[in-house]
């Protein structure tokens, strides 16, 4: 029986590729494990191999092809004993897809699989309007880039600026990071700055508090915050706790950041969101950026700040772009939210990837006559509780959106605060839209109904605004 | 070349007296001196050898081309070059009795143990026969029946839940052993040393192997250890380990049987270090450009564990060309249902969000 051979794809994202080189002609016999051919997509070129072994009847697609749809065949494997010139006219019924072996060059991640998603969303068009933060001088250039550069250009730039500030973390230098953030950071600032750990969570958080203690500035990477589980106690215990336990004679200027929250497909241990985890802690700050110019400015300050940071990331994020202003140093308050859009009749928090589902609701919205201000935290401890009570004054009406789960969410705290400081201005209860309350299921179906969508956000809008 | 012919580096089988001689020189196992070289197998034994690793080997293929069509997504972290291993060990145990625990890097794992090829591709997929019904995916799968419990995706968290098998065998005093499978970088987490303690102290039953596989991602093991023979890991605890060749099933079943005695006997832990090579990437998408082609070629075409047991069966006579072929076609056969199975089989359906949270 021929087989075809399809056209891989090398995330769930592509769709298409460049046929870019056949290492194989027809006629040629392959086995399993030969490299048979070179695809090239915007962001890595894949090794295709042969699974079966035959020879090959006919390449259906010659090589510098572009948009070559996943699924195609693009050639056909005459099995042993098979007349190759027969298997080449036959249609070929059995369906088949070669090995993969991709060259990213780009957002890779922790196993190199769902990053490659992360780096192929497209990015959400914004308009961001930078209601609380220093006056940005008219003229001011803007550049888009997406958050993973911007996380690495405010790396850069804070180890430029102060020798004490290091990277550890797993993978941070020669691999150049799991999901790429740290790009170049070992050949600009060498291996005494840029350090690459043992898979051993507990032992380098612990040790770069030390450090931190010591008066050294580490930025410890974690792979995820899946895996800083390892660590909590010497986040805690440790860096957290040392200022307030010497009596201000020692603390901890250390950031803690990685990616946060759900990737895509990856299940209950690699997708959980850590935010109220964090934010429950006195000592720490905790910080969860939505934009690109908001993750540069804040992870700068957060280096820069003389405690420690939980920086909050997000896998899917990192490949969405947004225009960060050119300044030479730009920096952002910590502990500030951003008003995203204004509006008069209900107000949104939101803050990291939940603003992703709020703002595709506040455009559908606005369609049925809603009209949402909508506000991205941006840091959650110490949080700016006023801006939010200040535009739910003028609106009467909130709801919350994040990933994490109900109980105990960000969420829970924003309608408590509201109720506290704002009782007499809500003119209906706050409502959470979350996570649902399940650990990540893998499949398909159960993932996406795990997560929280646009229709809940519209959903909970329309209640509260009674609709 | 770190895939030793032999014992590389440490002792072969524990000697002695690297143990209070009042405990150990009494049993058998402890002052048996492994062969230069591995015994031989029987015919049977280099068929069912060839026949399970084929087996993992084309269901791995089979993954990664699934996974290449959007059937399969997330994190897939495969095991072709590894085969040897867990087959190998597989025939040291008592499949169903004696527990076998480990990471994400299970597919193999679980094949060997017997699990049923369409109810693991099929989870692969996320479907409803999967088995964990689409919830668990790639990383994480369990069967009580073939007493394999995961399939775990926090690196060295398996190593621990693995050592508690074992208390619950000594609990139970019953003389199961416990496979505890991590890799080269797992090997560095500190709680494996906090179970080696607690293992040693407690006797508990429990076979340590570290699949060295001389990466973990992409940092060589040279980068990421102190100790690179992690057969020696345990000496601290007076934990007696060897240094086997994992590629070659038979060393693997040899050095297994030596463990499994040394446990089953009540005489505590054991490690041993797998010297083998994942030919593919950390997972799916991985540039491995920390290692070169060469280095992978040169395993593939010199030490890859399928191979030896086919030119063996060949030399020997055992088999025919035809004979092996014949296998072959078995053995494609049902990885070929099962990626079907899986392909066909409808998703969960979504009241299953709500189900298996709390009992
Ligand atoms: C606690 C924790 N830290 C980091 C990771 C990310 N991670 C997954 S696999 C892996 C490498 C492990 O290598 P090794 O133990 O040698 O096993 P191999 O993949 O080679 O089988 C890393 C760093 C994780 N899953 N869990
Ligand atoms: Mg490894």
């Amino acid at each position: 029986m021929p087989i075809d051979i399809l056209m891989p794809a090398l995330s769930p994202t592509m769709e298409e590729g460049t046929l870019s080189k056949w290492l194989k002609k027809e006629g040629d016999t392959v086995k399993s494990g030969d490299v048979i051919a070179e695809i090239e997509t915007d962001k890595a070129t894949m090794e295709v191999e042969a699974i079966d072994e035959g020879t090959i009847a006919k390449l259906l697609i010659p090589e510098g092809t572009e948009n070559v749809k996943v699924n195609t065949p693009i050639a056909i494997i005459a099995a042993d004993g098979e007349d190759a010139t027969a298997a080449a006219a036959a249609p070929a019924p059995a369906k088949d897809v070669s090995g993969v072996h991709e060259a990213a060059k780009n957002g890779s991640g922790e196993s190199g699989s769902a990053p490659a998603v992360a780096a192929a969303a497209p990015a959400a068009p914004v308009s961001v309007v930078v209601a609380s933060d220093p006056a940005i001088p008219a003229g001011t250039e803007f550049v888009s880039m997406t958050v993973r550069e911007a996380l690495r250009d405010a790396m850069a730039e804070e180890m430029r600026r102060d020798g004490d500030v290091f990277i550890i973390g797993e993978e941070v230098a020669e691999y150049q990071g799991a999901y790429k953030i740290t790009q170049g950071l070992l050949q600009e600032f060498s291996a005494e700055r840029v350090i690459d750990t043992p898979i051993t969570e507990h032992g380098f958080a612990g040790l770069a508090t030390g450090a931190a203690l010591a008066g050294l500035k580490p930025i410890v990477e974690f792979m995820t915050f899946n895996f800083a589980m390892q660590a909590i106690d010497q986040i805690i215990n440790s860096a957290a706790k040392t200022l307030y336990m010497s009596g201000g004679q020692l603390g901890a200027s250390i950031v803690f950041r990685g990616p946060n929250g759900a990737a895509a497909r990856v299940g209950a241990q690699h997708s959980q969101d850590y935010t109220s985890w964090y934010s429950h802690i006195p000592g720490l700050k905790v910080v969860a950026p939505f934009t690109a110019a908001d993750a540069k400015g804040l992870l700068k300050a957060a280096i820069r700040d003389p405690n420690p940071v939980i920086f909050l990331e997000n896998e899917i994020l990192y490949g969405h772009s947004f225009d960060v202003p050119k300044l030479d140093d730009f920096v952002l308050p910590i502990g500030k939210a951003r008003i995203h859009k204004t509006g008069k009749d209900v107000t949104i928090v939101s803050f990291g990837i939940g603003m992703t589902y709020a703002i595709k609701a506040i455009d559908e919205l606005a369609a049925q006559g809603i009209d949402v201000e909508l506000i991205d935290l941006r840091t959650i401890r110490p949080m700016d509780i006023e801006t939010v009570i200040e535009s739910v004054k003028k609106t009467g009406r909130c709801v919350t959106v994040e990933e994490g789960w109900p109980q105990n969410s960000i969420g829970s705290d924003i309608a408590s605060q509201l109720m506290e400081k704002a009782f007499d201005y809500l003119d209906a209860p706050v409502l959470k839209v979350t996570g649902k309350d399940v650990p990540m299921p893998y499949a398909a179906n159960l993932e996406k109904l795990a997560l929280p969508s646009v229709a809940d956000v519209i959903a909970a809008v329309k209640a509260v605004t009674y609709r | 070349m770190a895939v030793a012919k032999s014992k590389v580096g440490s002792k072969s089988a524990p000697a002695a007296g690297r143990k209070p001689a009042a405990i150990k020189s009494a049993k058998p196992t402890a002052s048996a001196k492994a062969p230069a070289a591995p015994l031989e197998f029987s015919r049977e034994e280099d068929l069912a050898a060839y026949r399970e690793m084929l087996l993992i080997r084309r269901f791995e293929e089979k993954a990664g081309q699934m996974y290449g069509m959007g059937l399969i997504h997330g994190f897939c972290h495969l095991y072709i070059g590894q085969e040897a291993v867990v087959v190998g060990m597989q025939m040291a145990i008592r499949t169903g009795e004696d527990q076998v625990i480990t990471g994400y890097r299970d597919h193999g794992h679980m094949l060997a143990t017997g699990m049923d090829a369409k109810g693991v591709m099929a989870e692969l997929t996320g479907r409803r026969h999967g088995y964990s019904h689409g919830k668990g995916g790639s990383m994480h799968m369990f069967s009580i029946e073939k007493q394999f419990f995961g399939g775990h995706g926090i690196v060295g968290a398996q190593v621990s839940l693995g050592t508690g098998l074992a208390f619950a065998n000594r609990y139970r005093k019953n003389d199961n052993v416990t496979l505890t499978y991590f890799g080269d970088g797992a090997a560095n987490q500190g709680q494996v040393y906090e179970s080696f303690n607690m293992a040693e102290l407690w006797k508990l039953p429990v076979i340590y192997i570290i699949e060295n596989n001389r990466y973990a991602m992409g940092t060589s093991v040279s980068r990421s250890s102190a100790q690179t023979d992690f057969s020696k890991r345990g000496l601290s605890f007076n934990i007696p380990g060897e240094q086997v060749d994992g590629m070659d099933i038979r060393a693997v079943k040899e050095a297994g049987e030596r463990a499994v005695a040394w446990c089953r006997a009540g005489n505590g832990p054991y490690i041993l270090e797998m010297q083998t090579y994942r030919y593919r990437g950390h997972s799916m998408s991985d540039p491995a450009k920390y290692r070169s082609k060469d280095e992978v070629q040169k395993m593939r075409t010199e030490h890859d564990p399928i191979e030896q047991v086919r030119v063996r069966l060949l030399d020997k006579g055992w088999a025919s060309e035809e004979d092996l072929k014949k296998i072959d076609a078995d053995i494609r056969e049902i990885v070929n249902q099962s990626a079907d199975f899986a392909q066909n089989d409808p998703e969960p359906d979504a009241s299953e969000l709500w189900t298996d949270i709390v009992k």
